[in-house]
């Protein structure tokens, strides 16, 4: 022993004097800065492509922010407005110079929103805005001379639900709901009813392709675990090349097979187990989303299931069977309750897929084989209404982190092994 | 060995994978109840092809086995009742110790009271009684090697094989094991078939040892006959170690035969074992503790002398490389004791051995 550096309560020191802990941080510092350069353009990546536009799709999916900065003295002389009497030329007169002031691109941005809150407003607002360069007070009879509609209490009520700068209506109009004039929930007229249907189709159809992917795959990634190095290698090719196959030209091979005078009709019928009046509708509705989806998610599942099954020594099932356990008893108790991680990793994997799902169900889906995900993509690209578009992601955001929750309890993450 | 004895009976079992080649060819043995045989033989010898097809896991594909006098071809693994110990144990990992031990019992719909007191007594007989909760990846190798032998022996099997059980020990643990599976062995009155590559762990623990090379049973013997006696070169060379010669037999008087070792270097006194007549060839097989140094001139039929090589002081012996009779690798362990001279290398001195410790066996390739 000699010099002893640190005494019992102070800090330990090294020996030349400096804390170690200071020294421990010094010495590994160029290691954490190499560690932290290595992770830095994966991080950039996640940030930018990730994080950046799913907090803009949050953010889209409750903003209502345009209506209130075109709109801003028509909302304060609603907040003055009574509901009840007849509007008063104050509010004509701010709705006034809020159009006149405004961009003419804002102006019909603004329609198209105030539109879903009441169908008719576009049309008033854009024909009392070609002629709102013309208008001299009083306002009231010029906007009513533009369109009679201005008169009926019905659309300026509706900018209750317009007022806040934040909404929560689009969430509501993704499954069906919508607000009164109060800002109250209400269901929205039957006619209007499309979503909750969809997105319980959405989830059927997601929870019945992974259980069909899991029938299909358990038994092939069995065989690919078991067979002889040569056999296997060429069962896993069968398997990958439709991975690797566009995922377009599958589509349009399954629908030369499924047709109404497709492949499997014309064998079918040929064979006289269908007659020719009767042939099966395969495609374009529920059942082609099913089938086809089923085939083009399969390899999320196999290959999962088939990395598990690969680390099981084959000695357990034969240990199993030495100690008296049938092979078909082996099986379930002993082989089985290994593949759970696989199986668990195949289900989450297809499942998470399936229900964000959108190019099959569009090919080959038909009516009533469209998901959700054709919703999103025709409110991204055909309605303009990103809002609903953002509430629908989110939701769905919503609904696979729910069931990766529910994984998380029952098997466990920790358990999950990707391959 | 009486057959009515014996529980196992292997006839004319011939085993093919390919169909071009042989694996076991022509296998026969008993194994009585009780025993402890070891099957032991370099990796691809076929020993454990021959317990595969006892435990039912590989069918033969000629020539019957009988468990208890009864054809067991036909019967499948999981009704043939024979407990068996796997190479790297083949716990279930994903059932705690005592539900792993549970299984068998399990299967074989025996109640829960009484299989929790049976799982519990296989525990305490591998002193493992505190574990049953544990997970298999929570043991060491020496506790999983000892739930593994539990396990097997959890319902009560009158027959276990053992393949290779120890070879992922270290070496203490190895022989620590070897003894508690010898007393096992003992207290319960047990059949055991053992392989292992191992000839000491065989030597150790075996009532009788059956050597296997190139699918066939060289010899099988208890240890000691095995080791004092080998049957041909094979064997000599696989059991322990020995000092061989080669070389031509040229005078034969009963059970006693002159050697003339290749190169004219000698003629060897020896033992005629495994042997043809005059004029046959033969290999010498010669334990190195049986050669005396510094013999009395004329006290024994062999005396040559010898060029000390090489000594290596291993404590209770001296372990010395000599030269002789034109083979510079032959062996002599001089025991570490003040009456023996102590000889340095490049030393030259008489060594000399008994007939009837030199071994006249086949030639060996």
């Amino acid at each position: 022993m000699s010099t002893a550096p640190a005494t019992i309560d102070g800090p330990l020191l090294t020996a030349d004097g400096v804390p170690l802990k200071a020294s421990l941080e010094k010495s590994l510092r160029r290691s954490k800065l190499r560690a932290l350069l290595l992770v830095a353009p994966p991080l950039l990546f996640l940030i930018f492509l990730f994080v950046i536009p799913i907090g803009n799709m949050l953010t889209r999916s409750v903003d209502d922010k345009l209506i209130n900065n075109v709109l801003p003295q028509t909302f304060e002389a609603f907040e003055a407005w009574d509901k009840e009497s007849e509007p008063s030329e104050a509010m004509f007169e701010a709705l006034y110079n809020d159009l006149k002031s405004a961009e003419k691109t804002d102006i019909g941005k603004a329609s198209v929103r105030m539109n879903y809150a009441l169908p008719g407003w576009r049309s008033l607002v854009k024909r009392t805005a070609r002629k709102i360069k013309k208008m001299e007070p009083p306002y009231k009879e010029a906007f009513v001379k533009a369109d009679d509609r201005w008169l009926d209490n019905t659309y300026w009520l509706s900018l209750g639900i317009m007022k806040d700068k934040r909404t929560l209506g689009y969430y509501w109009n993704a499954i069906d709901r919508t607000y009164d004039f109060d800002k109250n929930v209400i269901h929205q007229p039957d006619e209007r009813k499309v979503y909750n249907l969809l997105w319980w189709r959405t989830i059927l159809v997601s929870i019945l392709v992974t259980i069909a992917c899991l029938i299909l795959a358990y038994p092939v990634a069995y065989l690919l675990a078991t067979l002889p190095m040569r056999i296997s290698n060429l069962l896993m090719i069968c398997v990958l090349m439709p991975f690797w196959t566009s995922l377009l030209v599958r589509i349009v091979a399954w629908m030369i097979m499924l047709q109404q005078n497709g492949v499997v009709n014309d064998t079918l019928v040929a064979a006289g187990i269908i007659s020719d009046d009767n042939r099966l509708a395969m495609m374009y509705n529920f059942n082609g989303t099913i089938i086809v989806m089923t085939q083009i998610l399969l390899p999320f599942m196999i290959l999962p299931i088939y990395s598990v099954m690969k680390t099981i020594p084959p000695s357990l099932m034969k240990a199993a069977q030495n100690l008296g356990a049938t092979p078909t008893l082996a099986f379930i108790r002993v082989y089985m309750p290994q593949t759970i991680p696989g199986i668990g990793a195949g289900c989450i994997l297809v499942f998470i897929v399936a229900i964000g799902y959108y190019i099959t169900p569009e090919l080959v889906g038909g009516k009533d084989g469209r998901l959700i995900g054709n919703m999103v993509a025709y409110h991204m690209q055909r309605s303009l209404n990103w809002g609903l578009a953002a509430a629908m992601g989110t939701i769905l955001l919503g609904v696979i982190l729910l069931f990766y929750w529910v994984y998380d309890k029952i098997i466990g993450i920790d358990n999950m092994k990707m391959g | 060995m009486p057959s009515e004895n014996s529980l196992v009976r292997f006839v004319d079992i011939q085993k093919s994978y390919d169909g071009d080649a042989l694996v076991v060819k022509n296998l026969n043995l008993d194994v009585a109840k009780g025993e402890f045989l070891t099957m032991l033989g370099p990796s691809g010898s076929g020993k454990t092809t021959c317990l595969m097809m006892l435990a039912g896991f590989e069918p033969a594909t000629h020539g019957e086995i009988f468990l208890n006098e009864h054809p067991i071809n036909r019967v499948p693994p999981h009704k043939r009742g024979i407990g068996m110990v796997f190479q790297n144990y083949a716990l279930f990992p994903h059932m705690t110790v005592a539900e792993n031990l549970a299984f068998p019992l399990e299967v074989r719909n025996i109640d829960k009271s009484e299989r929790e007191q049976r799982v519990n007594r296989a525990l305490d007989m591998v002193q493992l009684g505190a574990f049953g909760d544990r997970r298999p990846a929570q043991l060491s190798g020496g506790q999983a090697q000892r739930v593994a032998v539990a396990r097997s022996l959890v319902f009560d099997p009158d027959l276990v094989l053992m393949d290779e059980p120890l070879g992922a020990l270290d070496k203490n643990l190895r022989e620590q094991m070897q003894y508690e599976i010898k007393h096992i062995h003992e207290n319960l009155g047990l059949t055991v078939v053992y392989v292992t590559h191992d000839q000491s762990e065989a030597l150790t623990m075996s009532n009788r040892i059956a050597v296997f090379d190139d699918g066939i049973i060289q010899q099988c013997d208890p240890p000691p006959v095995l080791y004092e006696e080998p049957n041909n070169a094979f064997v000599a060379g696989f059991i322990g170690e020995n000092n061989r010669f080669v070389g031509k037999v040229v005078e034969e008087d009963g059970d006693v035969v002159k050697v003339e070792v290749d190169n004219n270097v000698g003629t060897v006194i020896a033992k005629k074992v495994n042997v043809g007549g005059i004029g046959s060839r033969s290999t010498l097989s010669l334990r190195p503790e049986r050669v005396t140094v510094n013999p009395e001139p004329g006290s024994l039929p062999n005396i040559f002398s010898g060029l000390a090589e090489e000594l290596i002081y291993l404590g209770d012996h001296i372990r010395t490389r000599f030269t002789v009779l034109g083979h510079d690798d032959f062996i002599v362990k001089i025991p570490n004791s003040a009456v023996h001279a102590h000889l340095k290398e490049g030393d030259t001195v008489n060594i000399g051995w008994n007939a009837e410790d030199c071994r006249a066996l086949d030639p060996s390739d």
